[in-house]
């Protein structure tokens, strides 16, 4: 081959890789787009979010929105009163779904028995009920349990509802663990309970950490519930169900919906960008396998 | 040492039940339970009068159910929810395995970039991505009928988008609903279809390459059958998500105000819990909903032990 065909080749390699990484910069943008105008409306003016052109971003940036936010000015309560019920419900129903389902991971992947199969299943095919069939139940249900108007009852459905997805990326984490491990502690003497703490559990901190990620992007997002079970009492409100009052009762004053939809969002995302490269791999070996 | 793996094997027979209990408690309790009462519900005429103990619920055979199939409301409901996900699950599906296939062409840095950002997109929380989409769509101030209002007319553009509203009618609301559920459900399909792709050997790719195939050809030749396992999967997924999506279309059509905007899980909904409450008829509709993403569960399971995940 003459040096000329391949320098040739190779600038036409370098245009096509070009070419591809520009769309690749395209997809990107106009996938953040809505996460942006989100950010920037936020920070505009009502003059200039309620302007007939709009500008990509605020000429005269002002804090005004969020202090609308944070001071209450819908609900009477300030933003912190919201954020609070929200990681309180999502925290808690993380612990918990994350340590019920490590027990029912260990089951699956560690033992033959009868029912395993039908178990699996089973939660394959609970985590497609819809919600908005089982909420009327639930509803009547909490309503004469004392439930409604309280986090407890919020923190069980999100518990229940984590479950299935949890135990299923679980259990490939434990069946990852090299069974030898474990038998050669246990031939050393070592208890179960001590095989448990000292072999398994380091061995599937990272599975837990990323189950843990999807029982906390449910639950913080959870909207159904949330919404029918704290209709009355507003100082309950989760996040979500904070953002969407906010939009409902603020007429249009975008600026603020936007800033609300920001305080909630942004912590998120910030989060997400941290672990997502471990994330991702769970997505993959919980999700598509599951 | 085969005898005391014996032993410790009789003596925990029970330790896989014991360790099943906890999740199999919560799960009856919450999921199960309220499933059977739903289709209990159904037979039932439970509404206003029962709920303030004026009058006994009484069975009422399949009342509820006949009420629901001569109800115009429900026909209308379930043709906007099967129509809607006949739009969101390929669109989602397309765009999604566009970007993975992207993806993977992508130089390392670009890669990373422009998967952030896609996780970024999955993760925004489905109450924002529609509070946004309804605040670009919006007549006054919005940018999409700002823009659309510039586009030249051969491109659909005109002055007949300025003050155009979404969310108005039926149509309209379910393009913003799609945009809304494509935006949030793409980024999984990609990563998906990214990890697959992954698992296929370069020279595949390559040798078709080298045979003259274009990259429809290869994709279909190639890609597609390997990957079909995956595609199945988060097709029925895809379809399970969007007949049953509830968050974005109660946003986007503005809480429960426009009754010929309703989708079947909305109708449901809405029936249970606007005034006067019907119960009963709102589980007859929520139990048609459950049967008929059951039916799809179906083909899912069956999808995901072909697959061999129950090993």
């Amino acid at each position: 081959m003459t040096v000329a065909a391949s320098l040739a080749r190779r600038r036409r390699r370098l245009v096509r890789r070009a070419g591809v990484n520009l769309l690749g910069l395209l997809v990107a943008l106009i996938t953040l787009f809505p996460i942006f105008w989100m950010i920037s409306t936020a920070f505009k003016p009502a003059t200039e979010w309620y302007s007939l052109t709009p500008h990509p971003l605020p000429a005269h940036p002002t804090l005004g929105n969020f202090r609308a936010v944070i001071d209450g000015n819908v609900i009477g309560l300030p933003y912190w009163n919201f954020l609070k019920n929200s990681l309180f419900v999502t925290l808690v129903s993380v612990v918990a779904s994350s340590l019920i389902a490590l027990l029912a991971a260990i089951a699956l992947a560690r033992f033959r028995f009868r029912f395993r199969t039908t178990y699996l299943i089973m939660l394959l095919i609970v985590q497609m009920l819809p919600q908005q069939a089982l909420v009327i139940a639930l509803f009547l249900d909490f309503r004469s349990l004392n439930l409604l108007d309280s986090l407890v009852g919020l923190i069980g459905v999100y518990t229940a509802f984590a479950l299935p997805v949890t135990i299923w990326m679980l259990r490939n984490f434990v069946a990852a663990v090299p069974r030898e491990l474990e038998e050669a502690a246990a031939i050393d003497g070592a208890g179960p309970m001590k095989v448990f703490w000292r072999i398994l559990l380091p061995l599937v901190a990272p599975g837990l950490v990323a189950t843990s990620v999807f029982a906390f992007v449910f639950a913080y997002n959870e909207f159904i519930f949330a919404l029918t079970f704290l209709g009355t009492d507003t100082a309950k409100f989760t996040l979500p169900i904070y953002v969407q009052y906010f939009y409902g009762r603020n007429g249009a004053n975008w600026g603020a919906i936007m800033a609300a939809s920001t305080l909630f969002t942004v912590p998120v995302l910030a989060f997400f960008l941290l672990v997502q490269r471990r994330l991702r791999a769970g997505l993959v070996a919980g999700a598509v396998k599951g | 040492l085969r005898r005391r793996a014996a032993l410790f094997a009789r003596r925990h027979r029970l330790a896989p039940y014991l360790l099943l209990l906890p999740s199999a408690a919560v799960i009856a309790a919450l999921v199960l339970w309220p499933t059977i009462q739903i289709s209990e519900l159904s037979f039932q005429n439970y509404g206003l009068q029962q709920e303030i103990g004026a009058a006994p619920a009484q069975w009422v055979g399949f009342g509820n159910y006949s009420h629901v199939l001569h109800d115009p409301e429900f026909w209308l409901s379930l043709r906007i929810s099967v129509l809607s996900a006949a739009a969101m699950v390929p669109l989602t599906l397309v765009v999604g395995t566009l970007v993975g296939l992207l993806l993977s062409r992508l130089g390392r840095r670009m890669a990373a970039f422009v998967s952030s950002v896609s996780v970024l997109a999955w993760a925004t929380p489905a109450v924002s991505a529609s509070v946004i989409f309804v605040w670009l769509a919006t007549p006054d101030g919005g940018i999409v009928d700002w823009l659309l209002s510039r586009l030249p007319s051969w491109l659909g553009g005109g002055a007949h988008w300025a003050a155009f509203s979404w969310t108005n009618s039926a149509l309209p609301a379910y393009t913003l609903a799609t945009a809304v559920v494509v935006w949030l459900g793409f980024p999984f399909v990609a990563v998906s279809v990214l990890a697959g792709l992954r698992t296929i050997p370069v020279e595949l790719f390559e040798s078709a390459r080298v045979d003259g195939g274009g990259p429809w050809t290869i994709f279909w030749r190639v890609t597609y059958p390997l990957l079909r396992p995956i595609f199945q999967v988060l097709f029925l997924l895809s379809v399970i998500w969007d007949f049953g999506v509830f968050t974005q279309v109660f946003i986007v059509i503005g809480e429960l105000g426009q009754r010929d905007e309703y989708n079947l899980g909305i109708y449901e909904y809405a029936t249970a819990f606007t005034l006067p409450p019907a119960y009963g008829v709102a589980s007859a509709l929520a139990f048609i909903l459950t049967i008929i993403l059951l039916i799809i569960t179906v083909g899912y399971v069956r999808a995901s032990v072909k697959e061999g995940a129950l090993q």
